[in-house]
């Protein structure tokens, strides 16, 4: 059981590295906390597969440190870091019947053949397996492949946490939902910190209690998938969760508030009097389509727009609004009336948040 | 949708029909021909049906290069393909060095066979060959012109030196092409270096040993320019094999017809030994 906890880490492929984006995972302090189940979600690219291998050690930071419970690892070998890994595509020993596969880390570790046998028994029970324990490994399935990597992990008695990385791309949809729930049921009955990368955030949501999100190589925000929702901290979270993301807009500090294409929209004094003190030219607001207060009349501190394009989504239904020459994507129920040609919008204060240089600004009040 | 008869379909495989009966069908029905008749001249041919093959099938001549035939296939698979894996194994992965190795392995598989005999002929010579001088230096009596276990120890030295290339370079393509979280995966489960070898690296180049298998098992089994280059068969007869007593019955007695015998009972045997080793390995994969 461990608390895995990354200190001033970074990362580069490169021998040199030179500026910033020559780093892999840019520096970055972070803990993970004993038991938790944990999502690193993030686009391709963006440093969450290196992310985990630095944590299992396949690969060794070249800067900071890694350690486990207060201990430092870095010098410590994957085989030696009491941490199991499953990988995108299943890693089995086709060789193997499923069994001997689930026993191998055990019979590595040199256990009594009769404990290896109760505790594969068990692992098998758990994950389904029990009628393919004397098949050939290379005979089965892809989710079948994959719940045996995943066995091979569990077996162990000694692991304190289990890495995925990326474990149901090769599996098929309706597999995928079971696979994953029975993790999560494994999490709750081994209480095992689990770090599950993946760039599916319904995949990460439903998995994890807390979502790391990472962009270009650093941990952006860390919050459960509600924080994520309604306080995005980064415009790229705000973009990339949710569906659709979240819109943004670029803007000027005005008078009052700020400014766009001629459309003003009024801020909080507290927030003014920042953007009057910072010298950044990068100011975006940001709203969320659900958060969106749509009219077929003008009412107070609404905007006009014009409708470009409904899409009808079933349960609810999306509309692609222009203001002020930006389009903007707004949701709207089924039970609200439909508006025709034009619209009238608001944002409402508290669903209203100001970037600067894509970071949040945060009200001291809320 | 009805399927139209066509037949003038067929023309279109009569290329390969043609060509494959050339190359291969006429000149086998033409040993088959001469393996059944007693053939004196273009007039005179007598139908003796399996006599030829009785009597080779008798001939202690066939008996013994048969035996030492197999014992060399034998000697030549046990040491070739277990020094080409190591070789594979312990070959850099990457850089310079690697297309170095590669090049330095190709280089055997590059030179005419009874090249090579000749410079093994030269080499092994006691008096002005590197390798035979170095030996004798040792205090070691080495000749593998007058001592048959020298003849056969250099024989098999130069067909290993030739061919243990292939083997070593199937494997290298072989290695290759394990994906590296295969590793990763063993070493999370703390597999030694034997583990990985015996469960991952072995299994993984399973289809190309079958290929090396049956390669280097049907060319040292039909083995002829090298030896008959080097030691011309001898001492005496110890290192004739069946391709060379097979030579000399046809062109140098001119014993047509028990050599065309000899030589479709030669072919069977490869066939054979390769079948049987392809359905045992297919089969195996089967199992479960």
């Amino acid at each position: 059981m461990a608390e895995i906890h990354l200190k001033s880490l970074a990362h580069s492929y490169s021998a040199q590295p030179r500026s910033a984006a020559d780093y892999a995972i840019r520096e970055m302090d972070h803990i993970w906390h004993q038991g938790g189940a944990y999502a690193l979600l993030g686009p391709s690219g963006c440093g969450k597969s290196t992310l985990l291998n630095i944590i299992s050690g396949l690969l060794s930071p070249s800067e900071g440190e890694v350690l486990f419970d207060g201990q430092r690892v870095n010098e410590i070998p994957p085989e030696e870091r009491n941490i199991a890994q499953v990988f995108q595509f299943p890693v089995v020993y086709d060789s193997m019947t499923v069994y001997d596969n689930l026993a191998f880390p055990l019979r590595n570790m040199k256990l009594h053949e009769s404990k290896i046998r109760s505790k594969v028994l068990e692992i098998a029970e758990i994950l389904e397996l029990q009628p393919l324990l004397d098949k050939k490994a290379k005979n089965l399935t892809a989710d079948e492949k994959q719940k045996v990597s995943m066995g091979r992990g569990l077996v162990r008695d000694d692991v304190s946490a289990i890495l995925f990385d990326e474990p149901l791309t090769v599996i098929d949809p309706h597999l995928k939902w079971k696979l994953r729930r029975k993790l999560k049921q494994i999490h709750e009955q081994f209480n095992i910190t689990m770090v599950y990368v993946t760039h599916d955030q319904l995949e990460a949501a439903t998995f994890a209690d807390k979502i790391a999100v990472m962009y270009g190589g650093q941990i952006v925000q860390f919050g459960t998938p509600r924080e994520l929702f309604e306080a995005p901290n980064h415009t790229f979270v705000g973009y990339f969760i949710g569906s659709p993301g979240m819109n943004i807009l670029d803007v000027k500090s005005c008078q009052g508030g700020v400014e766009f294409n001629g459309v003003q929209v009024p801020l909080d004094a507290e927030l003014c009097q920042f953007l009057d003190e910072v010298p950044s030219n990068n100011i975006k607001i940001g709203i969320r389509p659900e958060f969106i207060h749509i009219s077929n009349e003008t009412i107070k501190g609404s905007y006009e727009c014009a409708v470009i394009h409904i899409e009808d989504l079933g349960t609810y239904k999306i509309l692609t609004l222009d203001l002020a020459g930006n389009l903007i994507k707004a949701r709207l129920d089924e039970d609200q009336q439909v508006p025709e040609g034009r619209a009238y919008v608001s944002f409402p204060k508290q669903w209203l948040k100001l970037y600067v240089d894509e970071f949040l600004v945060e009200e001291a009040a809320q | 949708m009805t399927k139209v008869e066509n037949n003038k379909a067929w023309f279109l495989v009569l290329p390969v029909f043609l060509l494959v009966a050339f190359s291969a069908v006429i000149p086998l029905m033409t040993v088959v021909n001469y393996s059944v008749q007693d053939i004196f001249d273009q007039h005179t041919a007598y139908f003796v049906g399996a006599e030829w093959y009785r009597e080779m099938l008798q001939d202690p001549r066939l008996h013994d290069s048969l035996l030492r035939q197999f014992i060399f296939s034998g000697c030549v698979l046990l040491i070739e393909i277990p020094l080409g894996i190591a070789v594979a194994l312990m070959m850099p992965t990457k850089g310079r060095a690697a297309s170095l190795c590669l090049i330095l392995l190709a280089i055997p598989l590059l030179i005419p066979w009874n090249v090579v005999g000749t410079i093994w002929q030269v080499f092994g010579r006691a008096d002005i060959g590197l390798f035979g001088w170095a030996i004798n230096s040792l205090g070691i009596d080495y000749n593998y012109a007058a001592n048959p276990m020298d003849a056969w120890f250099t024989v098999l030295l130069m067909d290993v030196w030739h061919w243990t290339s292939l083997v070593a370079l199937l494997c290298y393509s072989g290695l290759r092409a394990i994906p590296e979280a295969y590793y990763q995966a063993a070493r999370i489960d703390r597999a030694s270096k034997w583990a990985i070898f015996r469960y991952i690296q072995l299994p993984k180049l399973k289809s190309v040993l079958v290929i090396g298998v049956l390669l280097r098992f049907m060319d040292s089994f039909m083995i002829y320019t090298e030896p008959f280059v080097l030691t011309g068969g001898g001492p005496g007869n110890s290192t004739t094999f069946l391709s060379q007593t097979l030579t000399k019955m046809a062109v140098g007695q001119f014993d047509l017809g028990p050599a065309a015998a000899f030589s479709l009972i030669y072919f069977l045997i490869v066939l054979l030994v390769s079948w049987l080793f392809f359905t045992t390995i297919s089969h195996l994969d089967k199992a479960k």
